[in-house]
């Protein structure tokens, strides 16, 4: 599962090279926003995503200090 | 003045969150407490004011400042890239920053250092440096503070006074709040610009008569059409930018801001809303600094763009003295606020300025990681709170406050490079290029604090480097890059007009990839710190031989 969000990782800042939309302005999205500068608003809230994936299914497994390194009173907070 | 009334309102109400937030703080306040409010903060609080940590003069000025003169291009080279790359970072290095924080009690990145590497003075070195470097960009909070003010009031609040204004506000609430006060003063600020930059969008849209007919007439005109795409730069450009986002991690407000969640699950909510907040408060700030090109009827914006033709037109037959004159006048770093001044109605143009001021004064973080850094890296490790006991410790760094933000304001008042240059070239490239320090302290068990020494010491040289060079070789005044050194019939070298270029490249480039490689060699050719610190970072070896002699 790790190596396909990790390719699906370098295939979103791949995504972000828009060779495509380089030159043009057109079409202008809702009549008034260029393409590319839609292109990367959308591209936004594909990153977004992408982090819900990583969350749900690479959260590091070791980001928790073991149970013997925190204080009494971290516990129960 | 109906505005700055408003600001001023806004600004006396974070000065009270300071105040707040101190008679909140327990008598004989801790430096865990004042530095890292006890590592106590909660979900929403963690992400607003990590967020708005980031957001700076530099998010909403410069970044529609850029638009004004460099188009859409502002959005896809500063938000897009980092609402990858910031939390990313976040997921992968922030949390095990917080959870190594948390398991052996660090408070700033040196500390951490220090420890995983078994250095002491090497740390006092990568101190200096990330110090030197966050320096400008609590300039940047001072001079944005400043023109921002002095645009809102219609010039009736001088540049010096504005600047002098927002350094005191938040020399106050950081001195007496800790990071307790900014981080509540850092949410307020986030909640603020969130609600009203969509606002802002939608009444000078409506005060403009709608966006449609900006972007046609931008089309229609040959100056204006390329702001609409992305023509005038290159490709290799657009992907060497995305190496700036690797300083955002590496600053040391935003490092030790990850050791004060709660707990770890807080970082979740960050990572997955941090684009859509970057979205949220670029496009429309992008988007109105590239529409401001057709605001002719703001006169002030009508005389930018005035100058920026004539420049444009008669460049190479100017004076020196003139053509700095008319690139200072051309520059659209207020243009956001002349737009609301001009377009919204006087009370919503003062909240919404309030809103502008809310990021404006994000130099509050650095001002007090820098404390955080010097009580704990220098007062502290050089016996300071041995000898003088831990209440002095958190003196020494509110009395650091107070000198730091005194400095900042005076060199505020005599820097000539406009705010988006100055955060770019020496503090954001820096910073990424001491990313490798921090993924191979974390991740690299055979690193070393040779590596470490070697990849700092390159980054104070190449910083130093690209500025003697660009004070050296003046700007090219045709618009395109002056080449200094060519290899292979290719140019490897190149004066251009915003800055500098390495095969094409930006500075950042080579500044992180020599950086790393400085890392990977040192680390491999010393020797490793003992077996007992390798296995406290790195449970899983026990049984490997490290030490060579």
């Amino acid at each position: 599962m790790r190596f396909i969000l990790a390719g699906i990782v370098i295939a979103v800042y791949l995504l972000h090279q828009d060779l495509w939309f380089w030159r043009t302005a057109h079409p202008l999205v809702f009549g008034f926003l260029p393409i590319g500068l839609f292109y990367h608003a959308v591209f936004c809230i594909l990153c977004s995503v992408v982090m819900v994936l990583l969350v749900k299914f690479a959260w590091p497994v070791n980001s928790e200090p073991p149970a013997s390194a925190l204080l009494p009173e971290d516990e129960g907070r | 003045m109906i505005p700055a009334f408003f600001v001023f309102t806004y600004l006396a109400a974070v000065l009270y969150v300071g105040i707040f937030a101190f008679r909140r703080s327990s008598r004989g306040q801790s430096a865990e407490d004042y530095f890292l409010a006890n590592r106590s903060l909660g979900t929403a609080v963690f992400l607003f004011s990590l967020f708005g940590t980031n957001m700076t003069a530099f998010t909403i000025l410069g970044s529609s400042g850029h638009a004004f003169s460099n188009g859409i291009v502002t959005f896809g080279l500063m938000a897009s890239a980092s609402a990858l790359i910031i939390p990313l970072s976040l997921f992968l290095i922030g949390t095990r920053l917080w959870m190594l924080g948390k398991q052996f009690g660090f408070m700033t990145p040196v500390q951490f250092f220090r420890d995983r590497w078994e250095c002491g003075h090497i740390g006092t070195v990568i101190f200096a440096v990330q110090a030197a470097l966050l320096v400008p960009y609590i300039i940047i909070g001072v001079m944005g503070g400043g023109s921002t003010l002095s645009a809102i009031s219609g010039g009736w609040v001088p540049y010096w006074v504005g600047g002098a204004v927002v350094a005191l506000v938040v020399m106050g609430y950081v001195f007496f709040g800790g990071m307790r006060g900014t981080a509540w003063v850092n949410t307020l600020q986030t909640i603020l610009f969130l609600s009203f930059g969509a606002a802002a969008l939608a009444i000078i849209a409506g005060g403009m008569g709608g966006f449609r007919q900006a972007a046609q007439e931008m089309l229609g005109s040959s100056a204006t059409a390329p702001l609409l795409t992305r023509e005038r730069i290159s490709p290799w450009f657009f992907l060497s930018y995305t190496f700036i986002p690797l300083s955002t991690i590496a600053f040391p407000h935003i490092n030790i801001f990850c050791l004060t969640a709660r707990r770890v699950q807080q970082f979740k909510p960050t990572v997955i809303l941090y684009p859509i907040c970057l979205l949220a408060i670029w496009l429309p700030s992008v988007l109105l600094g590239v529409m401001a090109n057709r605001a002719t009827a703001v006169p002030s914006i009508a005389a930018k763009l005035e100058a920026r033709n004539t420049l444009a037109a008669h460049s190479s037959a100017l004076p020196p003295e003139e053509r700095t004159r008319l690139r200072q006048a051309a520059a659209g770093d207020d243009v956001i606020v002349l737009l609301l001044n001009h377009y919204a109605p006087v009370w919503l143009a003062g909240l919404l300025g309030a809103g502008i001021m809310a990021a404006v004064m994000a130099s509050d973080s650095q001002i007090l990681a820098l404390s955080t850094m010097f009580t704990e890296d220098v007062f502290a490790f050089y016996g300071g709170k041995e000898r003088f006991g831990p209440v002095a410790q958190v003196h020494t760094g509110r009395i650091f406050v107070l000198g730091l933000t005194a400095l900042a304001y005076l060199i505020a008042l005599r820097a000539p490079a406009s705010i988006f240059e100055l955060a770019v070239q020496y503090a954001f490239s820096g910073f990424s290029s001491l990313f490798p320090l921090l993924v191979a302290a974390l991740f690299w068990k055979d690193s070393t604090k040779w590596g470490a020494l070697a990849s700092t010491l390159w980054t104070v040289f190449a910083v130093v480097a690209v500025a003697v060079f660009q004070y050296a070789i003046p700007v090219p005044q045709s618009g395109s890059p002056t080449t200094v050194w060519t290899l292979f019939g290719v140019p490897a070298l190149s004066r251009t007009p915003g800055g500098t270029a390495v095969f094409g490249l930006m500075p950042v480039v080579p500044m992180v990839l020599i950086s790393s490689l400085l890392m990977v060699t040192g680390s491999l050719l010393t020797r490793k710190p003992s077996r007992q610190t390798m296995s406290r970072y790195f449970p899983g070896i026990q049984d490997r031989v490290h030490s060579r002699g």
